[in-house]
């Protein structure tokens, strides 16, 4: 319900730069997410680098965002779906920080994994990150359309993202149960998992941002859960 | 004033989601259409108040929200070439059938208007003056009544000192709060209140808003404002009017975060006209 414009030209103006920090934030946190990613799949310690230094970009949008709602917020006192547009750019801007520090966490475990033997589940835990960056793309595309259902679609998916990274943990521990030389690879591959697992979470909650800021009502289903690692027992083969 | 005779039956597009007070329904406005000469002001509008609930009604200028207010009590009674269709009921009596006593009815509908207007006597008279009209001389009972409205209406530590003062000498917010003391002196229903802010300042308005909600639940308040955020932070119920019809009546909070309407969504999020 937003075609017509605000009686006020600048009350309109500052919405609209509100959603283009956030599209802006969004593709910075999807190319970084990409290019950690191929960090580690392709043992590119230079696109690490990269990464690391470029993370500083999306915390200054974020400062924008902030600086931009609350101006909103102070001189414009939103209502209804203005109001809900204002508070899901500051919460939205908030995740896709977090998103890109744990993208540029994944870069630097990246150049200690590249400096350290290959080991083989570092194949299978970039196709995980493959799987969560396609959803980051979608929640944003989402975003764009004000697509509820879209949004909808991408929050189930997370169930998806909850099994890969249930068997890629099954699999590290195997790995490190094999070989005690694999136990430093395999444990930041672990983290390097668990990272893309908790952006999968903050995909999700994106998700139901846009589904309430459409709706005007929470998406009020239990978040989908497969996830069971957090139950899962070491048990050593008998000797 | 005459009653209009036939005229087309417009549908009524209303659409309703009224927060229902647990003490029932005060007035019940049906199917209701009034006329300045041929100018018609008010169409199809059909809602209740609720009783004990504050009720809102917005709208841009000249939609009809004072006209509908000043219907509640008949002071439109006193237009020249006014006519109405449908009717009013207070607790199920039709306020205009031709038996209804004006005055008596006047009496269980306070009225505060936009610009406070104390008359140009003492405080005290000011409060007391609807006994006055009655009537009533005993001293006891005249001072009682002045306390306690004085009281209800959050002025009695800033009057009680000064009661036998002009009233006119008062600052605007005082005297707003001195009205509506003289407002509820009376013991009414319902009390009706015309922009009653827009006159004051943030601080004095702020002090008539803790008062609105002070006074519901034993008063039932229909409320017209300009102000969004006032209508948003002290009804339950509000209406949203356009051009003389009511377009959507419902839950405040609702009508405020996900107005079922598209023009109510335009007005609320300033986006009219
Ligand atoms: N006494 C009157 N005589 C003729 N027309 C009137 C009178 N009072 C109001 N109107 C007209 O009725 C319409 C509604 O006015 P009003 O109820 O005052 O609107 P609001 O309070 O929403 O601003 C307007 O078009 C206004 O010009
Ligand atoms: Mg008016």
């Amino acid at each position: 319900m937003d075609s017509t414009r605000h009686t006020v030209r600048s009350y309109d103006d500052k919405l609209n730069q509100l959603n283009n920090f956030i599209s802006e934030m969004g593709g910075l946190a999807e190319a970084q997410l990409a290019a950690a990613l191929d960090a580690v799949g392709k043992r590119n310690s230079e696109l690490a680098a990269k990464v690391i230094v470029q993370d500083e970009a999306i915390d200054k949008i974020e400062a924008k965002v902030d600086e931009a709602a609350v101006e909103l917020l102070a001189l414009r006192q939103p209502m209804a779906d203005d109001l809900r547009q204002v508070l899901a750019s500051l919460k939205i801007a908030q995740i896709l920080e977090r998103v890109g520090d744990y993208a540029a966490n994944v870069a630097k475990r990246a150049t200690v994994l590249n400096q350290l033997p290959q080991v083989e589940p570092a194949r299978s835990v970039p196709r995980m990150g493959r799987l969560v960056e396609q959803m980051i793309h979608e929640v944003l595309d989402a975003y764009a359309k004000r697509d509820a259902d879209a949004a909808l679609r991408v929050w189930h998916r997370d169930e998806g993202v909850d099994s890969l990274y249930d068997s890629v943990f099954r699999e590290l521990l195997t790995y490190m149960m094999e070989d005690p030389r694999n136990i430093t690879a395999c444990t930041h591959l672990l983290f390097v998992a668990k990272n893309i697992e908790r952006i999968g979470d903050y995909t999700t909650n994106v998700a139901e941002i846009i589904y309430f800021l459409v709706k005007g009502v929470p998406l009020t289903e239990a978040r989908p859960k497969a996830d069971t690692t957090s139950f899962t027992v070491f048990n050593p083969p008998a000797s | 004033m005459a009653v209009a005779e036939k005229i087309a039956p417009g549908a009524s597009s209303t659409v309703y989601h009224v927060k229902k007070g647990e003490q029932g329904t005060v007035l019940d406005i049906d199917d209701f259409n009034l006329w300045y000469g041929t100018s018609q002001a008010l169409f199809d509008v059909s809602m209740t108040i609720e009783r004990g609930l504050v009720t809102a009604l917005i709208g841009p200028s000249g939609c009809g929200k004072s006209t509908l207010l000043r219907s509640l009590n008949r002071m439109n009674d006193l237009i020249d070439g006014l006519s109405i269709k449908g009717s009013v009921l207070l607790e199920g009596a039709d306020i205009y059938d031709k038996r209804a006593d004006v005055i008596a009815l006047r009496k269980r509908m306070g009225m505060v208007f936009q610009k406070p207007n104390p008359f140009p006597m003492s405080i005290f008279e000011n409060v007391v003056y609807p006994l006055r009209v009655d009537g009533v001389r005993d001293r006891r009972r005249l001072e009682e009544t002045a306390e306690q409205a004085l009281r209800g209406a959050a002025f009695w530590d800033e009057a009680k000192d000064r009661l036998q003062e002009n009233a006119l000498g008062l600052s605007g917010g005082q005297q707003q709060r001195l009205c509506i003391a003289r407002a509820i002196a009376g013991d009414p229903e319902v009390l009706l209140m015309d922009e009653p802010c827009s006159a004051l300042d943030p601080i004095a308005t702020a002090k008539i808003e803790e008062l609105i909600d002070e006074l519901r639940g034993h008063y039932s308040i229909a409320i017209v404002t300009h102000n969004m955020q006032q209508a948003a932070r002290v009804s339950q119920n509000t209406a949203f009017m356009y051009l003389g019809r009511l377009i959507e009546y419902g839950e405040t909070r609702a009508m405020f975060t996900v107005p079922k309407v598209r023009q109510t969504h335009d007005y609320v999020t300033g986006r009219f006209g």
